[in-house]
């Protein structure tokens, strides 16, 4: 009977395997309605595969089929522009699980480029997001932005142009960013109020801050904790902030390297990290009023050593930041850290360990509080070890994608 | 001359007694979605003015807002099975169950019941698997509408309610768009008919009657109590009822759809529906999260007292892909919906 059961589910497996097909789209009028039929008409194990060419997309595009590739001809060649969208919140919107997309480019999306919503292991792979203007204030907000989902894979993707984060992960767990190129956001690469995120050997240059940890109040998902950023190149990162206000990264000063905001359990090491004109990692609370009596505002557990510190930190355009760099002679120390180590009865003790320096220690009472600060500068910060969270592991199916 | 008109009268009058064959429960339950509108024979002609036996019209309380469409809404049941009522949510329809919505514009807003032209037909069918979504579009003649899956952009010219001549660029939604608003827990599911949306009065070829007594007497729905003691939602527009209540009927029918935290929107945390009670999950004080342009360089979701400054608002006043609230399902600015928003947010007092 169990023999019989083996040979039926190798029988299935089989049947599924030969039944996989290509539906090939190419450009063309119709482009609207002959790729969206296709991503309709996809069954599980399928790849719709875009041929080379430019696409004029009236409106957005959804995935809602598990277990299918997106593939075009690679993302110089492929591309898919939303210069004429009348409709949607983004280019294309992926609501199912074990989705890949690769090997093309979104254009000029009005709003978001490619959007994943509760998917499970989504991968985006050799992608290319970008507002072909420049930063501008009118861009969409996310280039590639899967939000809800666990099991994320983002490797070497492209994005340029965001008004709010190029590369932005939210609410999700188990995440992989590797390899990627973020450049003119407003955000590079942003992990917002998410577990277990390993982001390494990409590059953030030429945005208003390179990479982002937040942790934000009044979310279904809170509590974001266990990131490791490490051998990214963080440089030169100047762009003027051209967010609409508002948004939490309009706050976000320009000229920022690496900034955790709230979060718990953050390790930035060997980073190359330099031209930032604000400052290279800066460490700081939640500001704004909230009413969420299970958030946490602080960054805790935080660990900042071993990475390679240029020079950063001449030209601070945050407030007081100015006044700061001229007591110390000109420039800010390479990291900068609030020193807010309490909040409101919360019972989680602050413990920041950092190895690089010096630190900028502005010991606020509280969040925000910077018409009280204490400025000290400490060669480290000796707080506690904080084991290292392990090396995020994403499904065989996802790791092999990046093989 | 005279005979061959009366052969050809008696021919009509044969064609007129003749019952209509029945709704095709069968082609409502297959797989494959039927080519054409007229397959379900869910009406008696062409057009799909005449619905056939066993079908009631129904409205709702306060509805979506779709460009101004005019939306006819039709309810089939298996014969002999009934929706189980619920206080909370959509009636429990059977598998089985079809809900028909048509969109059409008069070609004049001002005589409503003129020159009606049909743009398209929905259909959510409860199929033993759950509940699909399927869009049919009508010709210009119309005689005819055809399944439409990947979705479609068409102009559509109206004289509306102040006179004027307007064209719009109406968009019918693809497949997948008709879920993102159509779902709970990732699964197909109606809106529209719950209990306290439906409890009201529709002019019925017999008379006017509250339609939750009227499902309860035609046999189409169990357990319904009274409709005083069922729950209600008010018409927005309805200038007798208070503010605040037509307020939270519209961002309920109008957004709540996806800004639950069981939907599309649930990683907002900006939750709009009638039973949600906190204030800064309905966004009095709320700072955006995923907004991008769509803040509009506004800080919070609802600023009380100061609709100006209230994003909500301003996503409202938007018909700019990116911007605008809804996201789907409209292309122009409900003026009125928003002069509600917007006269609620102004009564509001800062906590």
């Amino acid at each position: 009977m169990l023999k019989f059961a083996t040979v039926l589910l190798a029988a299935i497996a089989l049947a599924g395997v030969s039944h996989a097909r290509t539906l090939d789209v190419a450009p063309g009028p119709d482009a609207q309605e002959r790729i969206q039929t296709a991503l309709l008409d996809a069954k599980p194990g399928d790849t719709v595969q875009l041929a080379a060419g430019r696409y004029e997309l009236t409106d957005g595009l959804s995935l809602d089929v598990n277990n299918v590739t997106v593939k075009g001809a690679g993302p110089q060649t492929t591309v898919l522009s939303f210069k004429g969208q009348k409709g949607a919140g983004e280019g294309l919107l992926i609501t199912s699980d074990q989705v890949t997309v690769r090997d093309f480019a979104i254009e000029d999306s009005r709003g978001d480029g490619i959007k994943s919503k509760g998917a499970d292991e989504i991968s985006f792979v050799n992608v290319r997001v970008e507002w072909t203007g420049g930063p501008k204030e009118t861009n969409g907000a996310y280039g590639v932005y899967p939000v809800s989902s666990t099991n994320v894979l983002i490797d070497r993707v492209v994005v340029r142009g965001a008004s709010d984060a190029g590369i932005y992960v939210g609410q999700s767990k188990n995440i992989v960013v590797k390899n990627s190129r973020a450049e003119f956001n407003v955000a590079g690469i942003e992990i917002e109020n998410s577990m277990n995120a390993d982001v390494f050997d990409n590059v953030a240059t030429r945005n208003t801050g390179g990479i982002l940890v937040f942790d934000l109040p009044n979310l279904p998902q809170m509590g974001g904790h266990s990131t490791r950023l490490f051998r990214n190149k963080v440089v030169d990162n100047d762009t003027p902030n051209f967010a609409p206000k508002g948004n939490i990264v309009a706050g976000v000063p320009t000229g920022t390297g690496i900034m955790v905001m709230a979060n718990r359990n953050v390790h930035v090491f060997d980073n190359e990290i330099a031209g930032n004109q604000s400052t290279a990692v800066m460490l700081v609370s939640y500001t704004q009023k909230f009413d969420d009596k299970t958030y946490n505002p602080l960054p805790r557990d935080i660990v900042v050593r071993d990475n390679k510190i240029g020079k950063n930190g001449w030209n601070p355009q945050f407030s007081g930041g100015p006044m700061i760099a001229k007591m110390m002679g000109g420039a800010l120390p390479p990291i900068v850290w609030d020193g807010v180590t309490t909040f409101a009865g919360l019972p989680d003790v602050v413990n920041v360990r950092i190895n690089d320096g010096p630190v900028l220690n502005l010991n606020l009472p509280g969040p925000g509080q910077v018409e009280q600060a204490k400025p000290s500068v400490a060669k480290t910060i000796g707080g506690k070890p904080v084991a290292e969270p392990s090396a995020v592991v994403l499904p065989k199916r996802q790791a092999d994608l990046s093989a | 001359m005279r005979g061959w008109f009366a052969v050809l009268a008696a021919l009509v009058c044969l064609g007129a007694t003749k019952p209509p064959a029945d709704v095709a429960l069968d082609v409502l339950m297959a797989e494959t979605p039927a080519p054409k509108l007229g397959d379900y024979r869910l009406f008696s002609d062409a057009g799909a003015r005449r619905p056939n036996a066993g079908l009631t019209p129904y409205t709702l309380n306060t509805p979506l807002f779709s460009d101004y469409a005019e939306k006819f809404r039709l309810v089939w049941l298996p014969p002999g099975t009934k929706a189980g009522y619920a206080t909370e949510g959509v009636l429990g329809f059977p598998v089985g169950s079809v809900l028909v919505k048509t969109f059409a514009y008069p070609a004049d807003m001002r005589k409503p019941h003129d020159s009606i032209r049909y743009v398209e037909t929905r259909l959510l069918i409860h199929q033993a698997s759950g509940w699909v979504a399927r869009t049919y579009l009508w010709n210009a003649e119309q005689t005819e509408a055809v399944l439409k899956r990947a979705g479609a952009r068409l102009e559509v010219a109206f004289v509306d309610g102040q006179g004027r001549a307007r064209t719009i660029d109406y968009a019918v939604p693809n497949q997948n768009q008709c879920k993102e608003c159509h779902q709970l827990d990732k699964t197909v599911t109606p809106i529209g008919p719950k209990a306290r949306n439906l409890n009201g009065d529709f002019a019925y070829a017999g008379g006017t009657e509250n339609q939750l007594a009227h499902w309860t007497q035609v046999g189409l729905l169990s357990g319904a109590p009274t409709p005083e003691a069922a729950p209600l939602t008010v018409r927005w527009d309805d200038q007798a009822a208070s503010v605040d209540d037509r307020a939270r009927a519209y961002l309920d029918a109008n957004c709540a759809h996806c800004h639950n935290p069981r939907a599309v929107a649930s990683n907002s945390g900006l939750f709009l529906g009638v039973e949600e009670t906190r204030p800064a999950a309905l966004g009095v004080g709320k700072q955006p999260v995923a907004a991008g342009r769509g803040a509009g360089n506004l800080n919070v979701g609802i600023d009380p007292g100061h609709p100006e400054t209230s994003i909500i608002a301003y996503r409202m006043a938007s018909s700019e892909p990116g911007v605008m609230m809804p996201e789907l399902g409209r292309s122009v600015i409900h003026q009125e919906g928003l002069a509600l928003i917007r006269q609620w947010i102004s009564g509001m007092k800062a906590p």
